[in-house]
């Protein structure tokens, strides 16, 4: 009976990740495909790798959406750092309502957050690169501020103290004691935002104006005339860098995590 | 064969050996107190017995029947955790009533058993409240009520006390005492205090690194030590070691003193055990050792000494004063002198340096 | 010791951007909302919702988002579950696996679904080869519904695990020493125990799906017109601001309606933190 129920579990965790992973699998066969049907396979080829470099519109959107993507978690990862710890020492009622405004974001449409803010902007400045920036700090800026302050929330007080009490400046004690426990939630934030700014349509959609496009933003145009297989090479590249990095991270971490472990 | 009983019970976590075919029987109707360091195996002994665990070898039996495979839920046994472990998002009622409504009992019933439980742990009127509102205390005593309205046919205890403050705790050891003695079912209790173990219990088993040390009274445990583990765990001692001579003759420190052990053997290493309160204090060269008070605390009922003989320090508790740098004379009625065999296994030595 | 008023100045600068970039443009889409082409009062871009066509889309809409929802908890609880009781201890690896997909393009990956769901697509050869009936879902609104799952499924799964690893282990035992088996445990402990988790789960997935426009246009193929898709064609093919600002507006008083229906069911919740 145990042995099925574990079976069973196993069966139902592989079929999930096969779920989530599958369209993931399909573009990456479609990145060697040398037809430029989707679902004919014309034999294996890397000529979408190597004509990648040349294909100008996807350089121009691929660089939009790096500067995009990193301007504007940068950005949001000072923002949100700086606004979690201004909000952990507020007054309750303070913290209620910053936290209150900081879930509008995350718990509007996308669609509505997307149309509200190119409503303000169109008023102050022409739509482009810089209201996508504005815009795309606005949505992941909160996922800073929620990956920030439970560590502080968890960060003893006494902690602050000591170092102040053991002859530290604030600054120095802040730095010393109150960042290194923050910034594995800091982290965390950041990458939040990337993957969030990497992966939205529909807001860049809205506040982008023409002749601006993000690597999104052209998929969708191009979804009517076919999808140039160049994309699918840059995405399977992305997504292999992705995961090299996150694993990277994650295995560092535990590494870390490990040797705490064994020193106890 | 006894109610409770383990047969050469072994387990592992993650290769390393808690328990080693451990032989343990409890009678029914006691308060028996699983004593020891942390590590020691007492919390596993419990939860092999509540069923969270299945031993590696070995078996479990309960009024003569193998319960080795039985799931916790299908055991006549309940259990008042560590951290009382409360349903977080049911009221007081609702959790006391929760083992009974899985019986199907009446409501009737279950509102009586309630009501009961309640008393029996000095919160009547409690039933509606919610689980937040209780203190530490509370909740541990509703957490008792939980467990006994099942009527189980034993009660296991994790350290219920452990998060309790001293007064508090000492107050919950004598209601424990009176619902053992309301229920007349058997206690099984888990606790690293030796005093709690002292007042409450029947019967107390000192474990260490995964081997009971030794079973007894709560009188046999503290005034005759098996073994020095045992000795050091329950309260504070003189372990020096010495050579047993002859029968009520042992020689230690360099002075032969009688005793009333036999059947030692001649010129048989051992080590003598002398509790600090059994030491007296006399004018130098009245006892049978001279030696120098090094320090003097007040404790309260009474002076704790250390007295300076040669190499070795003396703890002596008396309730006289004396001067740090005093010549005092030591003195000790052979009644009071304990011998105990040295320990033969390595297993049995290791000790202080996991002491909570 | 620290100055708490001094460094509570810190969130100032947050606290302007909220209110330039979070509240001002959503006194923008009421302004739109509430005004016609000249700039003069109206209602009439809320009360267009009345219109069969947008009453229609809006239906659609709510019947999509709550299969979605519905089909994500039961299919993202179990999961959930097994990866509680995997016991991991590197809990990182859970949401590594889970946000892992989002790294590769969300359009690109709703396009996949449409090339393995397409007539001649993958999942037909395959059902062919096994002497299997084929499908021809795709452009319908179950390929909208399925879209919509697996691109929402991480929001559900991720907030039960995290509530499910909050549960002491000892809260458990104890049912089970109370005499509970495991269905019993499950639902009187485990499950009330996990709600917040839920409830953050369903709200993360309701209210994109309830507006989502892009699964709808790529794997609904135009044929499938929910609320979403009108809005958005009100700003980009039609070009009339006011009335796709008062759609929008219709829509956000859904999605707080259904959220302060969840949070009635959840009268515990203390905070609105969904992650």
């Amino acid at each position: 009976m145990n042995k099925f129920k574990k079976g069973a579990s196993s069966l139902y965790l592989a079929l999930i990740f096969l779920f989530l992973y599958a369209p993931i699998l399909v573009l990456i066969v479609l990145s060697f495909n040398d037809s430029m049907s989707r679902t004919v396979w014309g034999g294996f080829t890397l000529k979408w790798y190597a004509n990648l470099s040349s294909n100008d519109n996807i350089m121009e959107a691929l660089g939009t959406t790096i500067k995009i993507t990193l301007t504007s978690s940068i950005f949001a990862t000072i923002l949100g750092t700086t606004a979690a710890i201004g909000i952990h020492y507020m007054k309750k009622r303070h913290t209620a309502i910053m936290l209150g405004a900081t879930n509008i974001p995350l718990l509007n449409a996308d669609i509505v957050t997307g149309i509200s803010l190119m409503l303000l902007f169109t008023r102050f400045t022409p739509l482009g690169e810089f209201s996508v920036i504005l815009a795309h700090i606005a949505f992941s800026v909160p996922y800073v501020i929620f990956n920030v302050l439970p560590r502080l929330q968890s960060l003893s007080e006494a902690c602050f103290e000591a170092a102040t009490d053991l002859g530290a400046t604030p600054m120095y004690a802040f730095y010393k004691v109150v960042w290194p426990e923050i910034f594995p939630g800091v982290l965390s934030g950041f990458l939040m935002a990337l993957t969030m700014s990497l992966d939205d349509f529909t807001i860049t959609y809205f506040t982008k104006g023409a002749g601006v496009n993000t690597l999104s933003t052209m998929l969708y145009t191009q979804l009517r005339k076919g999808i140039q297989p160049e994309l699918y090479a840059l995405s399977t590249i992305l997504f292999l860098l992705a995961f090299a990095l996150l694993l990277v991270i994650n295995f560092k971490g535990s590494a870390r995590k490990e040797v705490v472990k064994n020193e106890k | 064969m006894e109610f409770i009983q383990f047969d050469h019970v072994s387990k592992s976590y993650e290769k390393q050996l808690i328990l080693d075919e451990l032989d343990l029987y409890i009678k029914e109707n006691t308060f028996v107190t699983l004593l020891g360091p942390s590590g020691c195996g007492k919390t596993t002994t419990l939860r092999l017995l509540g069923g969270f665990e299945k031993p590696d070898s070995g078996k479990i039996y309960l009024n003569g029947n193998d319960i080795t495979a039985l799931p916790a839920n299908l055991r006549p046994i309940n259990t008042v955790f560590q951290k009382y472990a409360l349903f977080p998002h049911m009221t007081i009622e609702e959790n006391i009533g929760f083992g009974l409504k899985i019986q199907k009992k009446s409501k009737d019933y279950i509102n009586d058993k309630i009501k009961y439980a309640l008393k029996l742990v000095n919160l009547d009127g409690f039933e509606k409240r919610s689980i937040d509102s209780l203190s530490g205390g509370q909740q541990q005593r509703i957490a008792i009520a939980r467990a006994i309205v099942n009527e189980p046919k034993v009660l296991l205890l994790d350290e219920p006390l452990g998060a309790l403050d001293l007064k508090l705790r000492q107050s919950m050891q004598y209601e424990l005492m009176k619902i053992k003695q309301e229920l007349g079912i058997t206690f099984l209790y888990v606790t690293h205090d030796q005093e709690e173990a002292l007042t409450m219990s029947d019967t107390i088993v000192v474990m260490n690194q995964g081997y009971i040390q030794q079973i007894g009274t709560p009188e046999d445990i503290y005034n005759e030590p098996e073994n020095a583990f045992v000795a050091d765990f329950i309260g504070e001692s003189n372990i020096i070691e010495g050579i047993m001579i002859k029968d009520e003759l042992v020689s230690f420190l360099g002075v032969q003193v009688p005793c009333v052990d036999k059947g030692f053997g001649t010129m048989k290493p051992v080590d003598v055990v002398i509790r600090p309160e059994d030491v007296e204090l006399d004018a130098p060269g009245k006892g049978f050792m001279d030696g120098v008070i090094t320090d003097c605390l007040f404790k309260g009922v009474h002076y704790e000494l250390d007295v300076q003989c040669g190499e070795y320090e003396w703890l002596v508790h008396t309730t006289k004063y004396f001067e740090v740098g005093q010549k005092v004379s030591l003195n000790v009625i052979p009644f009071n002198i304990q011998i105990m065999n040295k320990p033969e296994s390595e297993d049995e030595e290791v000790l202080k340096e996991d002491d909570q | 010791m620290i100055n708490k008023m001094r460094t509570s100045f810190l969130a100032t600068p947050y606290a302007i951007w909220v209110m330039i970039c979070t509240i001002l443009p959503l006194f923008y889409i009421l302004g739109y909302a509430l005004t016609n082409d000249a700039g003069s009062f109206t209602l009439s871009n809320l009360t267009a919702i009345a219109d069969p066509v947008h009453l229609k889309s809006l239906w659609l809409s709510i019947r999509v988002a709550f299969f979605t929802t519905a089909i994500c908890l039961l299919l993202a609880y179990p999961v959930a579950l097994i990866l509680h009781n995997l016991k991991l201890t590197n809990k990182g690896l859970v949401v590594f696996l889970f946000i892992l997909p989002m790294w590769m393009n969300f359009m690109l990956r709703i396009l996949a679904w449409q090339i393995i769901l397409s007539n001649n697509g993958i999942l037909n050869s395959i059902l062919s080869t096994l002497g299997l009936p084929t499908l021809h879902i795709l452009y319908t609104e179950t390929a909208v519904t399925l879209g919509m799952v697996y691109d929402f499924l991480p929001y559900m799964i991720l907030p039960i695990y995290n509530a499910l690893s909050k549960i002491n282990d000892q809260v458990v035992e104890a049912a089970a020493d109370l005499g509970a088996n495991w269905w019993t445990t499950f639902t009187k402990v485990t499950l009330p125990l996990s709600k917040d988790g839920i409830i953050s789960g369903i709200i993360m997935v309701f209210v994109p799906a309830l507006s989502s426009f892009v699964v709808s246009n790529l794997l609904g193929g135009g044929k499938v017109l929910l609320i979403g898709n009108v809005i958005e064609q009100e700003f980009t093919l039609a070009r009339n601001w006011n009335l796709g600002s008062g759609l929008s507006i219709i829509l956000m008083i859904f999605v707080l309606l259904s959220m302060s229906v969840m949070n009635k069911v959840d009268d515990s919740e203390n905070g609105g933190m969904p992650v």
